[in-house]
């Protein structure tokens, strides 16, 4: 009946051009991307690279300072109440007040967030039932342990019934275990309410086997996004991966071979990105030989999202861990840049 | 606005419930005025002899609770320090109800929490031998809320200018010290220098003392009336400031 309505389908997150300056700092650099509803998005780089500040934006906690974002069709900048509403949030920093019980925190948040007093038991209820902590629902959140209070984080960031959930490393300093649990509450969350997840992430492995789609960022700037399948695809063919001495000189050398797409250093390792790696590996080897440098070791793998990410960047992503000082003193200068 | 005022109201209970469960904290808190009432108070009793009549332990009473309120509602505004280095502030900042309300929620229950501290060391003067009058009674508690409203806030505005609590010590000695000692707790204004005199007039705590003397006692160095105004007064101003701080707090 009548007209159909348009073909575009409706946006959980419509961001223009967005960008926050800390005087001559960049944090976030005219960001422009979309979230269709439903999806689960990670938006992938490593510290300092501005995944917080653009979330932190996209939440209504700092005005952006160029550009336009909608989050599930409220303006941040115009509506922030109306954003605030309708979504949840787990920040990267614990945020729990742990004098109280879990209960208690739930029960906080619901009043904050208007939830209708009569509605507030049951959610609480079934928002505990959901991360598995109805057991220790009465438990002061101090003797909680960190996969714990991550949890009802989550759950916290549901009471209110959000359309949209941003995770904000919702894995970050816990243990295997307890990652994968994590991850699974999320997929869960996703498939069973159709709640539509934004996360930031440094686990590129985790990220693979969640996100329906990514966004690498890096300096500030989106420089890759697409479902991590496609990403993965558009780099194509193998990655071998080689240590062994004079990894320079090697680096050289090999990027003047035709067959050779790209070759990387890294953490004392050479990748190279080649077509049908295995019958490569002996052509390698043998030039190696020739000019006389030893091979430690070498593997051959399909390219993973950190080869994206070393692709797009030269870097790998743990490379940017090994130096916290500098992601510190990046956010030292946000935070005095901010008066 | 519904929503404004159950907003206020949760932020208002967990106050109360921190209050509650830190029983060490004010056990802590009541450990100095105590023994100022029972060490100094029963100990000057017989060397000072107050002009206006009635003994020294008497005569510092009121002072004393004032300092409790004073010290406690501080330390509640300061409390958003606390938050703020525990996270917990992020949940109240990206909350959907206005920033106004959660410094309302927040000094409310912090002034709540300095009151029945307040409370506790007047019926340990009581219980020390302080005779005090019951017709002022009535309006004691109101008076000690708006005394205990004022130090939140102003407590709360510290907080949102520093950016951890580094800098407490320094605002306990060389703000909330000073103005103990100047506000004639402990001695009365009209005897004192007349620099001394002048400065305590500066000092909000000294109509707060005052205030609390005259309901308690009958009789004080500045009127009840000149007390409630002026402290009305420095309310509003650190009110507006709290709020006024608190909104330019980022993250």
């Amino acid at each position: 009946m009548g007209k159909i309505s348009g073909n575009r389908e409706k946006k959980a997150i419509n961001v223009r051009s967005l960008g926050k300056s800390y005087g001559k700092l960049k944090a976030v650099d005219s960001v422009s991307f979309s979230i269709e509803e439903g999806e689960i998005f990670g938006l992938l780089g490593p510290n300092g690279a501005g995944k917080t500040t653009l979330i932190s934006m996209l939440v209504t906690m700092r005005k952006p300072s160029s550009g336009s974002a909608e989050v599930n069709g409220f303006d941040v900048a115009g509506q922030p109440g109306a954003v605030r509403k309708s979504i949840g949030i787990v920040f990267q920093d614990p945020s729990l007040d742990e004098e109280l019980t879990a209960i208690e925190n739930l029960e906080m948040h619901a009043a904050l967030y208007g939830v209708p007093g009569a509605e507030r038991k049951g959610r609480i209820g079934g928002v505990l039932k959901l991360v598995g902590l109805e057991k220790n629902s009465k438990m002061q959140v101090k003797k909680f342990s960190g996969g714990m209070k991550r949890r009802l984080e989550i759950a916290r960031g549901l009471v209110h019934h959000p359309r949209i959930l941003f995770l904000d490393e919702p894995t970050l300093g816990l243990d295997p275990q307890t990652r994968a649990g994590i991850w699974e509450h999320i997929r869960e969350l996703n498939k069973r309410e159709g709640i539509t997840i934004i996360l930031t992430t440094h686990y590129m492995d985790e990220a693979d086997s969640v996100c329906g789609k990514v966004a690498i960022i890096d300096h500030g700037r989106i420089i890759a996004s697409g479902a991590p399948a496609q990403l993965k695809d558009e780099l194509g063919g193998d990655i071998i991966s080689i240590k062994c001495s004079a990894s320079e000189k090697c680096v050289d050398g090999l990027r003047k071979l035709k067959w050779v797409k790209s070759a990387v250093r890294h953490n004392g390792f050479i990748s190279v990105r080649v077509q049908k790696g295995e019958e490569k590996i002996p052509k390698i080897l043998f030039l190696m030989e020739k000019n006389g440098v030893s091979v430690e070791s070498v593997s051959l793998r399909k390219p993973s999202l950190d080869d994206v990410f070393l692709h797009y960047t030269g870097r790998t992503i743990r490379e940017e861990e090994a130096k916290p000082l500098e992601a510190m003193r990046l956010r030292r200068k946000a935070r005095t840049g901010r008066k | 606005m519904n929503r404004e005022i159950e907003g206020i109201y949760a932020l208002w209970k967990r106050e109360i419930i921190r209050f509650y469960r830190s029983k060490s904290r004010v056990i802590g808190s009541l450990g100095m005025p105590f023994f100022f009432l029972a060490i100094l108070g029963t100990g000057l009793n017989n060397v000072f002899s107050v002009p206006s009549g009635g003994n020294y332990l008497q005569f510092i009473a009121p002072g004393i609770v004032a300092m409790v309120l004073m010290f406690g509602s501080i330390f509640a505004g300061v409390i958003v320090l606390m938050d703020r280095q525990f996270g917990f502030l992020k949940e109240t900042l990206v909350a959907p109800i206005s920033r106004l309300s959660v410094v309302l929620g927040k000094a409310l229950g912090g002034a709540t929490t300095a009151v029945m501290q307040g409370a506790i060391i007047m019926g340990i003067a009581v219980l020390l031998g302080a005779e005090m009058q019951l017709g002022g009674m009535l309006l004691v508690l109101p008076f000690m809320f708006l005394v205990s409203l004022m130090f939140v806030s102003l407590g709360i505005a510290i907080a949102s200018m520093l950016e951890d609590m580094h800098g407490f010590q320094l605002i306990v000695n060389f703000l909330l010290m000073p103005m103990f000692f100047l506000s004639g707790a402990l001695f009365p204004l009209s005897s004192a220098p007349e620099f001394l005199r002048i400065a305590s007039f500066l000092d909000p705590l000294t109509y707060g003392v005052n205030g609390l003397r005259f309901l308690l006692l009958g009789h004080s160095d500045i009127g009840f009336f000149a007390c409630l105004a002026v402290i009305s007064f420095f309310t509003a101003v650190f009110v507006s400031l709290a709020i006024f701080l608190f909104n330019r707090i980022e993250e």
